[in-house]
């Protein structure tokens, strides 16, 4: 009976030791393929110059710009909103209260909506209900907004992320110590001066994660900007904020599967991955240390 | 006043420090409505979009809900929506986003309980301290870095290795879609195993369990609410992920449930469609009616996963359902 039971748990421990290994596969050979083919491509002239021969040569330095203008924009937007959302949060309401608790669900199922809804949520409100009231108002019906472009395609991405960087922020300020505001507040500051001198420089560094973190979802999304401004190819970069762009993921997209000959442009495509990957883990690497340090003062605290 | 150092004078509160505070105050309490704002603007312009499929009398002359349900007039159910004929049976699509959603789930789950079972109860801190951060590597993987993979690499692969008769299917799909699915279960139901206080452990211990019975007879029922908010939070991804079901599946609106044919998913068809579908025609409308759909369904599920994880955190402090409520601090 007893050997039963050791063999049992000696089975139990080992089997969900193999999901373990599992996962660890999946990141390897995933990774590791995309590195071992997509490596010999990369090159200086890769990622600076401009694609050629449909694509089949070159460089794709138009998606790699577009992708950073894209989630700068996208960042500006969406930091200031998040943070003041955190800062909201943990800061000004009352922590029992009925916004609060509204709040948190909305955040918590924001970030469960499928990526496809911010896309066609991006083109009903933000193309056709805000860019179509704009060219109304201001351009006498004269097609300038109402149409996708890299201004609606960000702004859909940061609501998209817009919970990643609530929920980072929130996690910095509660690493602050009670007892700095309070000997602040004891001092006679306001509430307004509390935060700002005392409370958000310490959570610089969660707000940077957010940012960071939010900034790698946002280069990877495809779907929310299919209808919202990327475009296939176009022969010059985005200067205005109503112009269509490249963007590296939905460049990956259309490649693998509207090309008329992939096995030519295989070699292109496996570096343009590659290239997306290094953008998005150098991003959340930078974000994980930046965390790490984080948790660690929390829990001297 | 003046003799202070300039930062300690501003402590001092003036008549131009109170419009500051509150100004400061109004732009922060009014950003927080701006999130709750934009979950209602999702439903309202995707709603809005799909609400002709069932009130506009010149949508309803090609297509209308009992039309969407119902077999065809001349028999059997399809999805055609740019023939002479538009057909738009949902069945197709329905089955399609089903049988992907099960392969997913079936993988996904059983492997992310398993490690996350095993780096709770069995791990040494060092592996516990290596999975993580391999899972967050994981999630972290673009789903169109997924979908490419799948359609280039593991369709490849399976065909080779089962000798299936069509490369893009519901397996390649659906292990395609677990890549996805796996982070999330994992992260929330190593959340709940852990949440499990010591003392459990340590009472099972004293009663002279063995690790893998105080696992599975105390440990694992004690966090059932957070592993059942795993499952949920995950079906919820599978069901709504779009870059990886669109790029592997084939994009054959086929009826069937056999797992090796090829399919097409809710998500997917938006994907694929929407850029050509006439603005304001029949087919948009249906289009977001399926995005609306789509939205409607994953807010369940995601509204029932995260009643779950808050029925565990009572029941691990022990509370009532109102004192818990407090958190953040």
């Amino acid at each position: 009976m007893s050997r039963w039971i050791r063999f049992v748990g000696w089975l139990f421990t080992s089997l969900t030791g193999l999901c373990c290994l599992m996962i660890l596969a999946m990141v390897v050979i995933i990774l590791g393929d995309i590195l071992v083919h997509g490596a010999p491509g990369l090159s200086w002239e890769f990622v600076s110059a401009e694609p050629r021969v449909g694509m089949t040569e070159g460089g794709i330095f138009p998606a790699i710009f577009g992708t950073v203008a894209l989630v700068l924009l996208m960042t500006a937007a969406v930091v200031p909103l998040g943070v003041a959302t955190a800062i909201y949060l943990h800061e000004y309401a009352a922590q029992d209260s009925r916004v609060v608790h509204l709040v948190r669900l909305a955040l918590q199922n924001l970030a469960g909506v499928p990526a496809i809804v911010f896309g066609l949520f991006g083109l009903g409100f933000f193309v056709q209900f805000a860019g179509g009231g704009l060219d109304a108002l201001f351009f006498g019906g004269r097609l300038a907004f109402g149409q996708p472009c890299i201004l609606w395609a960000a702004l859909t991405l940061a609501v998209l992320t817009l919970p990643t960087v609530v929920v980072a922020t929130e996690e910095s300020l509660r690493a602050v110590p009670k007892s700095y505001r309070e000997a602040a507040y004891s001092m006679g500051a306001t509430r307004w001066q509390v935060m700002r001198r005392v409370v958000l420089p310490q959570s610089v560094g969660g707000m940077l994660t957010g940012a960071i973190l939010a900034i790698s979802r946002g280069a990877g999304e495809v779907a929310p900007i299919m209808f919202t401004g990327a475009a296939y190819y176009l022969p010059y970069l985005p200067k205005k904020l109503n112009d269509q762009f490249m963007e590296l993921g939905y460049h990956i997209y259309v490649m693998t599967t509207q090309s008329p000959d992939v096995e030519a442009t295989l070699p292109i495509l496996y570096s343009t991955v590659l290239v997306l990957l290094l953008v998005t883990f150098g991003l959340n690497f930078t974000a994980v240390i930046v965390r790490s340090r984080i948790r660690r003062r929390l829990r001297q605290t | 006043m003046s003799s202070l150092p300039p930062a300690a004078e501003d402590l001092f509160l003036r008549p131009r420090s109170v419009l500051l505070e509150r100004i400061v105050e109004w732009t922060i309490r009014s950003s927080a409505f701006v999130v709750i704002a934009a979950l209602v603007l999702i439903f309202v312009f995707v709603g809005k979009e799909a609400l002709p499929i069932l009130t506009s009398s010149a949508v309803h002359e090609e297509v209308d809900l009992v039309r969407m349900v119902a077999p065809l007039e001349s028999g059997g159910f399809s999805w055609q929506p740019v023939s002479t004929v538009p057909k738009y049976s949902l069945l197709p699509l329905f089955l399609g986003t089903l049988k992907v959603t099960l392969v997913a789930l079936l993988f996904a789950i059983p492997v992310a309980l398993g490690a996350a079972i095993f780096t709770s109860e069995f791990a040494p801190q060092g592996i516990r301290e290596v999975l993580k951060p391999v899972v967050e590597l994981l999630a972290g993987i673009p789903s169109v870095v997924v979908g490419f993979f799948a359609l280039m690499v593991l369709a490849t692969w399976l065909q080779d290795a089962f000798g299936l008769l069509l490369r893009l299917n519901a397996i390649t799909a659906g292990l395609g879609l677990a890549v996805a699915v796996i982070p999330i279960v994992y992260t929330v139901a190593e959340d709940a195993l852990t949440a499990v206080p010591q003392v459990f452990r340590d009472g099972s211990f004293a009663l002279g369990a063995n690790r893998w019975q105080t696992a599975w007879r105390v440990v694992l029922p004690a966090a059932m609410p957070g592993v059942f908010a795993a499952c949920v939070l995950g079906a919820g991804r599978a069901f709504g992920e779009t870059m990886i079901v669109l790029m592997s599946s084939g994009n054959a609106p086929t009826v069937s449930l056999d797992p090796t044919e090829s399919f097409r998913s809710f998500s997917a068809t938006i994907a694929a469609e929407l850029g050509e579908a006439v603005h304001g025609g029949p087919h948009y409308h249906v289009l977001f009616f399926l995005g609306a759909f789509l939205f409607v369904v994953t807010f369940g599920l995601n509204l029932a996963g995260h009643w779950y994880v808050g029925r565990l955190r009572d029941k691990m402090q022990g509370k009532s359902r109102l004192a818990s409520r407090g958190g953040g601090r």
